[in-house]
């Protein structure tokens, strides 16, 4: 995005007060995209997020596109703000929250979103339990909203299409007039697993159509999962030594295989166990006539560590997360 | 009140200016918002000074981030009661202190009828005073 330097400004409007335009006059595209430090925030999340092309596509894209509102803004080529409500699907643990962070960020810097804070909520934050909760408590999380991003997790919980005088309906009119009326005020961010989103937007036209972004977030490889391993275990002030990496591999081949595998939300998880069989290792350690450990031994997890898992010895557990 | 010749209502911050717009009162709003204020709408159809507590519209907002929100429940209020007077105040929580810092009126009744001075007699030849607002003739909620 860097190299579009001084790009100048085409008329896309068919001439009406657009018409004192004057199509020779140029804005420094770049001047904008480096005030906004846009490239910075983009940069981290290709650093720090493994995998997940298409998302990253798709928020280059966004950026771009706030970039370029920008610059036909500086130069008198008014449009009415974009819509930006999203909607990420995905399977549990391929990173919608941590994007959905991100996006706050980069809207922000752009200068979309006057705040950049993220509300995170479920339906029940949204949804009251009798008649003429339901709207007030909505309002109250669209206010504490607004010049942010409002995060609504599963959002398909909203609507229950098996109870008629199920409450989510009112949320969801609240919501959309909301999301049409105020956009330049919030941004909408849904998430959920893909099927079930499919289901909700189905049922609330409105909804679907309200949303121009539909972003898909793709389950992580192999070797993805081990590089986001690598990433959490450093980020933790731990590490691998080489039989553990080639351990840590082993598990992740068998746990993909595994019912209930949450991508990197497993992999957090069996770090986490790791960790407290090397505690566990240490202090049988102290017991065993060896009481002094090594900063080096207090940080290094070992492929015993993590073949000790139930994943392993158990090629049909079913429970293990 | 010959001082205030269009018998508008001062009471709070800006009253005898013109009405603030919304672009001000947002203003206004991130600057309570920035000290970390919880603002709040309150609304009544007395406007007697000595009325301090106002009706309460809706709860107040102790954990905003930005002013839209705010400004969303006045023009709500303002579309409920849009005959009654609404004024917008900040709270300063801190402990110790724990009272408005801030109130400011965002709507008014078309019409303000003002307020008469009422005497009366008592003992001897001495005279009290007080002052009746013409608008509190009627019923509440018809007053305006």
């Amino acid at each position: 995005m860097a190299a579009m330097a001084l790009v100048t400004a085409a008329r896309l409007l068919p001439l009406t007060e657009e018409a004192t335009v004057d199509d020779a006059k140029t804005v420094d595209l770049q001047a904008i995209v480096r005030d906004s430090n846009v490239t910075e925030v983009l940069d981290q999340l290709d650093r720090e997020l493994v995998g997940l092309a298409p998302v990253k596509r798709r928020i280059r894209e966004i950026a771009a596109y706030l970039a370029v509102t920008r610059a036909r803004k500086t130069l008198g080529l008014e449009a009415t703000p974009p819509s930006l409500h999203m909607c990420f699907t995905g399977n549990p643990g391929t990173g919608k929250t941590t994007v959905a962070l991100r996006m706050a960020e980069i809207l922000h810097r752009l200068g979309y979103v006057r705040k950049g804070h993220v509300v995170s909520v479920t339906r029940d934050d949204l949804v009251g339990q009798y008649i003429g909760h339901t709207a007030p408590k909505t309002k109250e999380v669209l206010k504490r909203a607004m010049g942010g991003v409002l995060f609504i997790d599963e959002a398909y919980y909203l609507y229950r299409p098996e109870n008629e005088r199920d409450y989510g309906q009112e949320s969801i009119e609240i919501l959309l007039q909301v999301m049409e009326n105020n956009r330049d005020d919030l941004v909408v961010i849904l998430a959920g697993y893909h099927d079930r989103m499919n289901t909700f937007f189905s049922s609330n036209p409105g909804m679907s159509s309200r949303i121009a972004h539909h972003v898909d977030f793709p389950d992580y490889s192999q070797p993805e999962l081990l590089s986001i391993a690598g990433k959490m275990v450093s980020a933790m002030n731990y590490r691998f030594d080489a039989d553990a990496q080639q351990a840590m591999g082993y598990y992740i081949d068998r746990r993909l295989t595994q019912p209930n595998f949450a991508n990197a939300r497993s992999v957090r998880n069996a770090l986490d166990r790791a960790r407290l069989r090397q505690a566990n290792r240490l202090f049988a350690g102290v017991g065993a006539g060896r009481p002094n450990v090594t900063a080096d031994d207090l940080s290094t997890l070992s492929a015993s560590d993590i073949l000790a898992s139930r994943v392993f010895d158990a090629p049909d557990s079913a429970d293990k997360t | 009140m010959m001082t205030n010749t269009n018998q508008r209502l001062t009471q709070g911050q800006f009253s005898f200016l013109p009405d603030l717009t919304d672009t001000q009162i947002t203003a206004q709003l991130d600057y309570a918002l920035k000290n970390g204020w919880a603002i709040g709408v309150e609304y009544t159809d007395d406007p007697h000074p000595r009325n301090t507590y106002w009706e309460m519209f809706g709860n107040p907002m102790f954990d905003l981030k930005d002013a839209a929100g705010a400004l969303m429940e006045i023009n709500s209020a303002r579309k409920t009661f849009p005959n009654q007077y609404i004024r917008v105040t900040a709270f300063d929580a801190t402990r110790g202190v724990e009272s408005p810092t801030m109130s400011y009126i965002v709507n008014r009744p078309a019409k303000e009828p003002g307020f008469g001075l009422v005497r009366q007699e008592v003992d001897g030849r001495a005279i009290r005073y007080t002052i009746h607002s013409y608008a509190t003739d009627k019923p509440e909620s018809e007053r305006y």
